[in-house]
């Protein structure tokens, strides 16, 4: 194989490889500029990347969150800026409960040898295969009528600790059982109650564990809709509800559409570029290992 | 004494709250819409209100032509996604399966449209199929080609969100299957190549067939998962123009809200898990079997050494 073969093959590859990452990144970066340009450049022919950027649509869709007036905003609609402030508690205060409860009774099934692995992995799956769509009446009807938490973004939060718990089970139950457990005899030596032992002890070992399922776990709390719109009401939308209400009206701001968008989009792209490892591992595992 | 006690019940306090919560706001919910499958029972009426009806809710699904149409819309929408994406999926991953700089970058990148929430996808897809301000119809516009009724023509309209979907879930299938790739017994390949073996013979005879168990599980998670997909269709079509792109889960959320059917939309729901779980299962059992099979060629192996 001569050295000119070789060199055009890369370039070639090269060139596959920037065709691919243009279609991927492509729809989001379209966003982006949308959200950064005026209806009027919007609607206009000739636009493409020729525009002056500016943030209207943004301070248009958080001008109640805002400590000044933007002179362009005739009349300020609070519904995304309460949304966005609803979505950020649930998804939140979901992870935190989720993986609090979801490491205990990891630590529990490994260490007190509790059900077997095979009865968590089962759950997992099943509960990977509950369509959302599934829940839909049973949550309206209990949250409503029996619970009565309906409306409440108490109510909100239930819903996807329980669709999260089984996974992050089984992924910190993994990540469990690596922890030597002679480290946990010495701390117990020294004095430490169960409790101390898994807080002090444990706890710090399974960091990267930790992360890999607070990601998923808020990825799904965040992006969440369907169940989300079946409970909350007009105080605690979240943002995904508010998208899909203005994209329902007759005439769509598409300048202001985008710049939610783009909000509800900046936290999962936080998460890919800084933890990408993680989340691959995670994906991976959940198709190798079943 | 005390100590003792407390050991005792310390696996139960560390269970206690995630059994609580799985219990009631997991498989309570999930009784108890098999249950109410089986009554008539509109929102605004308390379940014990409702009349039990039997298998009344079941029996009309099957004289349901609009569920029978959405049935057949989510199974073609699900196998031609799946395939397309396993094609497109594997292809790249036996394509760029080498060690080129940049690797890592794609791979990030690839991961952006899972992580997305489905709504923004949608969102997405919806502006850039839009009739007039659409990238797509503008390119064609400035191309000479008459523009494209993306999403108010009932064939355009299913192969719109299929495409929505292609671009969205390709990278699942190509971060898996070259995961695969990369972790095949290198002994394999190498003595293909010495034997002479060509590119596809390789891919054909080695790869492939070592892949497939990798392969089949993919195929059947995304398969799962696409019978899931809703947000995004909700807001590219929300099922229309007709009923040309309502699957099953836009039906039953339909059901439900809409028409204030809960009996009848729990009905569908229960079709619907039905079919999911028995998709499950086979994963599952797959898994096993190659499980098995994989410590016994091990042992053999090991055997032979």
């Amino acid at each position: 194989m001569s050295a000119r073969t070789s060199s055009t093959q890369n370039s070639a590859f090269l060139a596959l490889m920037v065709a691919l990452v243009i279609m991927s990144i492509g729809p989001i970066f379209l966003m982006l500029t949308t959200s950064l340009k005026l209806n009027v450049d919007i609607m206009s022919d000739t636009s493409g990347l020729l525009f002056v950027p500016t943030i209207r649509n943004y301070e248009t869709a958080l001008c109640n969150l805002l400590w000044y007036e933007p002179a362009h905003v005739d009349y300020c609609d609070p519904t995304f800026g309460r949304a966005l402030i609803n979505s950020l508690i649930v998804a939140i205060v979901s992870t935190a409960l989720t993986l609090v409860i979801g490491c205990m009774a990891a630590y529990a099934i490994v260490r007190f040898r509790f059900m077997g692995r095979d009865t968590v992995s089962i759950t997992t799956l099943i509960m990977r295969m509950v369509p959302p769509a599934v829940l839909l009446v049973p949550v309206f009807g209990i949250w409503t009528f029996q619970y009565q938490i309906d409306g409440t973004l108490a109510g909100i939060i239930l819903v996807y600790v329980a669709m999260n718990l089984p996974f992050v089970i089984w992924i910190l139950q993994s990540f469990i059982v690596q922890v030597p457990i002679q480290l946990e005899e010495a701390a117990r030596m020294d004095g430490a109650g169960p409790f101390q032992t898994f807080f002090l002890v444990v706890l710090p070992v399974i960091k990267p564990g930790l992360a890999a399922a607070s990601i998923f776990t808020f990825r799904i709390a965040w992006n969440e809709y369907l169940l989300a719109n079946s409970i909350a009401d007009r105080g605690s939308r979240t943002v995904p509800v508010t998208i899909v209400n203005s994209i329902t009206e007759y005439d769509i701001d598409w300048g202001v559409i985008m710049a939610t968008g783009m909000l509800l989009a900046v936290p999962p792209i936080i998460f890919t570029f800084v933890a990408s490892r993680q989340i691959i591992t995670g994906m991976t595992a959940g198709a190798v290992k079943g | 004494m005390q100590t003792a006690n407390i050991n005792r019940l310390t696996p139960y306090v560390f269970l206690a709250p995630a059994l609580a919560v799985l219990v009631f706001a997991l498989l309570y919910p999930i009784g108890y819409m098999v249950y109410a499958s089986f009554l008539d029972w509109n929102p605004s009426q308390r379940i014990g209100e409702a009349e039990f009806i039997g298998l009344r809710n079941y029996i009309n699904l099957l004289g349901d032509e609009s569920f029978r149409e959405s049935f057949v819309v989510t199974i073609k929408f699900a196998a031609l996604v799946v395939f397309l994406e396993m094609l497109a999926g594997v292809g790249l991953a036996l394509l760029l399966d080498r060690s080129i700089r940049g690797m890592s970058v794609l791979r990030t990148v690839f991961i952006l449209p899972m992580m997305i929430a489905p709504i923004v996808v949608g969102l997405m897809w919806r502006y850039m199929y839009h009739p007039t301000v659409g990238i797509f119809n503008r390119t064609l516009k400035s191309m000479g080609f008459e523009p494209i009724p993306w999403l108010s023509d009932g064939s355009w309209a299913f192969a719109s969100v299929v495409i929505a979907d292609v671009w969205q879930w390709t990278p699942f299938i190509f971060i898996l299957s070259l995961a695969a790739l990369q972790s095949l017994p290198s002994s394999a390949i190498e003595a293909a190549k010495i034997d002479g073996a060509t590119g596809w013979q390789q891919i054909w005879h080695i790869k492939l067939p070592l892949m497939m168990p990798v392969l089949i599980v993919t195929l059947l998670l995304r398969l799962i998962d696409a019978f899931k997909v809703l947000e995004v269709i909700l807001v590219l079509t929300n099922g229309g123009p007709g009923l040309s792109t309502e699957i099953l889960a836009l039906r039953i959320s339909r059901t439900a809200s809409e028409f204030r059917e809960l009996g009848q939309a729990a009905a569908m729901s229960n079709v619907l898990l039905i079919m999911l779980l028995v998709l499950t299962l086979i994963m599952f059992f797959y898994n096993k079997i190659q499980e098995t099979r994989a410590a016994r060629l091990r042992a053999a192996a090991e055997g032979d050494v």
